[in-house]
């Protein structure tokens, strides 16, 4: 039995009239302790996906399993860093932490909840900001002060919408680090969803492309034989590295292209997801 | 851990005084004291505009009302009568002058007549409490209510007592809107079996709040002998200007970004926590945009309120002085205006300081 399980999962959005099938039979399954990473074009369905699994969403059908149980609702078990970071603006960054503490540890005291609150604000380096509310940060602080919410509540599966993506490419690297720190300590479960081919490679054992919607499905995946812990410079001379990552890209750009061909006649889309990933080499 | 409400670190609230602590703090630049200047300048020059306005009006409809008098004189009792009359009214004798919009001046003199009558009152009142001091102390030993001064009021007192009466009746409002409407918001059903009830209520007007809270309080107190006029007017006043809070807190409580929802749904926070931490601070802007609202209505409705309900404040000074048709009864009209007019800007600012503290912009978490 998988870990999570999403059987031939589809969602569509009503609105008024208009019936959009963003996601259409998904087929995945994760194994306890894997490392998946998702990556997908803009608008692609990603966050719709994200938030099947976490249970804020309800499927139009199919099914989302959890360790064999459907899943009902949201559980501290799985953990969730939002895309658009959603923190509370009227809390400042240890509030935010520790509403979240306190709820994933009901039986600790203010001392605990404290410790538990400084380390992970330690964690990603923003120890100088503890007591600034939201407005006073910028993206990636922000973004920052997300992971830190998520991780502190130390959920056995944790999910990351884009979590990275505001990130200078040195912290990005630090918390990508940190992600994987904590990942590994107790071998936890974790989906990531991402736009960066580098970081899904780094960080993932399997990558799987959502092809770009409407009605998107999940494309082949490609797993990542790379032995951890990886090392980021020595990555790119890597010959593994260097084959999966083309092949990624082609796969990518190809898909890319066919969706720019078949909605060529409707309407132009921005062409900025496939150059960026060619931007790369 | 306290749930802080955010402070904005610049208040714009009071704006006006902006510009003078600005030009006092920062260094004498030739461009801020320019600025300063232009700033400054183009008030004064505006108010010097419309005292002048207000001044040559006042002489003409002066003039208008002093030229008819003289010629009715003199078409109905001849032309010793007019030249009677003419000197009368140059003499500036009370008895005979026009009865119109008073200059700004005369309104300067009356504004200071009721501030030396109020001191007046208030040694009144002082001579008076010193010699009963023994006396009341006699009654009330005894277990019978002291006398105390049933003298005028001086106009700062009434004053004091609209100042007083439209607070109670907003911390009535708000105690009956803020909660109800907090409920109305939470749930679409409360919502549909109050939205009949607030849709006829809002638009009725402040006199019939006060007939209907009359009609009440009048049987409540019955046979009481005590002055109900205050607890009448600050009900209705309160009853009145409710309607904005309860429309926004409503609003607030059930239009919360969809983020914040769904943060309180991850987290698994339990209903009170989901109330207190996320959607009464993220309504709270609203909530106090309508407290804002209701309290300019409340300052606005008073006045008519009070001179229905003869409780002795502006309102009632307002009718008082009208229909005591006196000389001066019209500058004091004039000064009621003037005094109502800044204090409710002042209410407004404060108002306005205090939703500033509390607002925070929808993105900042996102
Ligand atoms: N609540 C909703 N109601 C209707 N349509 C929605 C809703 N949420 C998302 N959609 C639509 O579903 C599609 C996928 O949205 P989704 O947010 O899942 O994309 P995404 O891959 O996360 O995009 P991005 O990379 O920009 O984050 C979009 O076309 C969007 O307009
Ligand atoms: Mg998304």
């Amino acid at each position: 039995m998988a870990y999570l399980e999403l059987k031939n999962v589809s969602k569509t959005y009503h609105q008024g009239k208009d019936n959009t099938e963003v996601l259409s039979n998904i087929n995945l399954k994760i194994e306890e302790g894997e490392f998946v990473a998702i990556v997908g074009f803009t608008g692609s369905g990603k966050t719709t996906l994200v938030n099947l699994i976490n249970g804020l969403i309800k499927p139009t059908s199919g099914e989302v399993l959890f360790k064999g149980e459907p899943v009902v609702g949201t559980s501290h078990e799985r953990g969730v860093i939002f895309q658009n970071y959603s923190l509370l603006p009227w809390l400042t960054v240890f509030q935010n932490i520790a509403m979240a503490v306190k709820e994933a540890f009901p039986k600790e005291n203010k001392a605990q909840i404290k410790n538990r609150v400084e380390s992970y604000v330690e964690m990603v380096g923003l120890t100088h900001a503890i007591y600034k509310r939201p407005k006073e940060l910028s993206g990636g602080m922000r973004q920052r002060v997300a992971v830190a919410r998520a991780l502190a509540m130390k959920p056995e599966m944790i999910i990351m919408d884009e979590p990275l993506g505001a990130l200078d490419a040195l912290t990005r690297g630090n918390l990508q680090d940190e992600i994987l720190n904590i990942w590994n300590q107790d071998k936890r479960t974790a989906l990531l969803i991402t736009n960066d081919v580098d970081e899904g490679i780094y960080m993932a054992d399997r990558i799987i492309p959502l092809k770009p919607g409407p009605k998107a499905t999940l494309g082949p995946e490609f797993k990542i034989n790379i032995a951890r812990p990886r090392d980021k410079t020595a990555l790119n001379d890597n010959a593994d590295f260097k084959k999966t990552r083309n092949e990624i890209i082609t796969y990518l750009m190809a898909i890319g292209d066919d969706r720019k061909s078949v909605s060529a006649q409707q309407y132009s889309l921005p062409d900025l997801t496939p150059k960026s990933f060619v931007s790369q080499f | 851990m306290e749930q802080e409400i955010i402070l904005k670190k610049e208040n714009q609230g009071f704006a006006i005084i902006k510009p003078l602590t600005n030009f006092f703090k920062v260094k004498f630049e030739k461009d801020n004291v320019l600025k300063f200047l232009k700033k400054t300048g183009i008030t004064l020059i505006s108010i010097l505009l419309f005292l002048a306005f207000w001044h040559f009006g006042s002489k003409a409809l002066y003039n208008k009302e002093a030229t008819y008098k003289i010629e009715k004189a003199l078409a109905e009792q001849g032309q010793a009568a007019a030249e009677a009359e003419k000197a009368c009214i140059a003499s500036r004798d009370s008895s005979c002058q026009p009865n119109t919009l008073p200059s700004p001046s005369q309104v300067w003199a009356s504004f200071q007549s009721l501030i030396a009558d109020h001191y007046l009152i208030k040694n009144k009142k002082q001579a008076f409490a010193d010699k009963l001091a023994t006396t009341n102390e006699k009654l009330v030993a005894q277990g019978k209510e002291a006398i105390v001064y049933t003298g005028r009021a001086s106009f700062v007192d009434t004053v004091l007592t609209s100042i007083k009466t439209v607070f109670a009746g907003f911390l009535l409002a708000m105690i009956i809107a803020v909660p109800l409407g907090i409920f109305i918001g939470l749930s679409p059903s409360l919502r549909s079996a109050f939205n009949w009830f607030i849709q006829i209520f809002k638009p009725v007007s402040p006199v019939v709040w006060y007939l209907l809270v009359f009609m009440i309080v009048k049987t409540i107190y019955i046979g009481a002998s005590s002055d109900n006029a205050f607890v009448i007017s600050f009900i209705s006043v309160g009853l009145c200007a409710m309607w904005a809070t309860l429309v926004n807190t409503a609003m607030g409580v059930s239009s919360v970004d969809k983020d914040y929802i769904n943060v309180a749904k991850v987290l698994k926070l339990g209903t009170f926590q989901k109330v207190f931490k996320v959607i009464l601070p993220s309504s709270l802007p609203l909530i106090f945009t309508g407290l804002r609202i209701t309290l300019s209505v409340a300052w606005m409705v008073l006045i008519a309120i009070e001179l229905l309900a003869q409780s002795p404040g502006l309102g009632l000074f307002v009718w008082e002085e009208f229909q005591n048709g006196a000389n001066d009864s019209n500058s004091k009209i004039i000064v009621a205006m003037f005094v109502i007019g800044i204090i409710g800007f002042l209410l407004d600012r404060l108002m306005l300081t205090v939703q500033q503290m509390v607002s925070f912009n929808k993105n900042e978490g996102i």
